[in-house]
């Protein structure tokens, strides 16, 4: 591969970048959604996939996929359920949590005792409360002794909601 | 509050779209082709279900999903406790920084969520400092420590 111009862990190269930051807003809807890019970036499409290919492979891409709007196919209810698991535990448990339909994030973060003994969250997604209260309940038969304290929060308000500026380029 | 009216009518094709896209394209120059030749349509239908779904506002945009992480940058989730009386003003500070880029009010003690990303190492507690100095308030640190799944799959 090209020379690794950055510090960042995924040895991201100069065309990389580029790549990301031309395709941070999205790729036109298309028969060769890869065209336009590749043209601006004096590339040929199939260097446009690889490069794509190696960064999904490192996880610098997740995917190259639809995002929908959620709220417009009925999912308008969410609740960030969170979770006081024995941390032993959680290996075994977590991956299950996540793997139910309806939860679309899970993470495992710190705990802030006495504030906040929670260490999983995994937020819920339905098309009304009572939809998203059923998941967690459901969470809560499949984790069973093992979790010491649940809540789940919901959203009342967006206070602040703009894109992820995600470029990695400096002052190049 | 959940208005089934308010949802956009799909079609069969547009529907199918949604559900298969979300999953992710393979990253090849014509990735329609074999989609259109599985769907029993042409690339020209996919295309057109593509823009109508957009038109409609439930294509928000279709692209590749980067993980910040990994482009060396960083992400936390932060909470507060504000008080009912300052929640307003608190979230004028919080928001008047562009690391911030989500903030939601939820439904606890813990009433005020936001996720701060920087490219910059250490910017994220440079950030979280100044609005504790601000606001007299302190603002709790969860960055993830581990992820189990990024999933964002809604069925239609």
């Amino acid at each position: 591969m090209s020379a690794c111009t950055s510090k960042s862990d995924a040895s991201l190269s100069a065309m990389d970048e580029a790549l990301i930051q031309a395709t941070q807003a999205g790729l036109p809807l298309s028969e060769r959604p890869f065209e336009a890019v590749a043209r601006a970036l004096g590339i040929t499409e199939d260097e446009v996939c690889a490069r794509f290919e190696r960064m999904r492979r490192e996880g610098v891409v997740r995917r190259i996929a639809l995002v929908p709007n959620h709220y417009k196919l009925g999912y308008v209810a969410n609740g960030m359920s969170v979770w006081d698991i024995d941390d032993a535990a959680l290996p075994e448990i977590a991956p299950k949590i996540a793997a139910l339909p309806g939860v679309s994030h899970c993470y495992k973060r710190p705990r802030h005792l006495p504030d906040w003994p929670y260490n999983l969250f995994a937020m819920l997604h339905g098309r009304d409360r009572e939809a998203v209260l059923a998941q967690k309940q459901e969470i809560e038969a499949l984790v069973g002794p093992a979790c010491r304290a649940s809540d789940i929060l919901f959203s009342t308000r967006i206070l602040k909601k703009t894109g992820f500026r995600l470029s990695t380029k400096g002052g190049a | 509050m959940n208005n089934p009216a308010s949802i956009p009518s799909l079609t069969e094709l547009e529907r199918t779209l949604v559900n298969r896209l979300q999953h992710g394209i393979d990253i090849t120059p014509r990735p329609f082709d074999t989609l259109a030749e599985s769907l029993n349509c042409t690339v020209r239908d996919v295309i057109e279900s593509l823009n109508s779904l957009k038109e409609k506002g439930i294509l928000m945009r279709f692209g590749p999903l980067f993980n910040a992480v990994h482009l060396g940058g960083e992400v936390s989730l932060v909470a507060m406790a504000v008080p009912e009386a300052r929640f307003d003003e608190v979230g004028e500070v919080v928001n008047s920084y562009p690391e911030v880029a989500h903030n939601y009010a939820r439904e606890h003690t813990l009433n005020m969520w936001f996720v701060v990303s920087s490219a910059k190492p250490g910017r994220i507690e440079a950030v979280l400092a100044d609005i504790e100095a601000r606001t007299g308030l302190r603002p709790l640190n969860m960055p993830k420590e581990e992820e189990y799944y990024v999933g964002l799959y809604f069925e239609v």
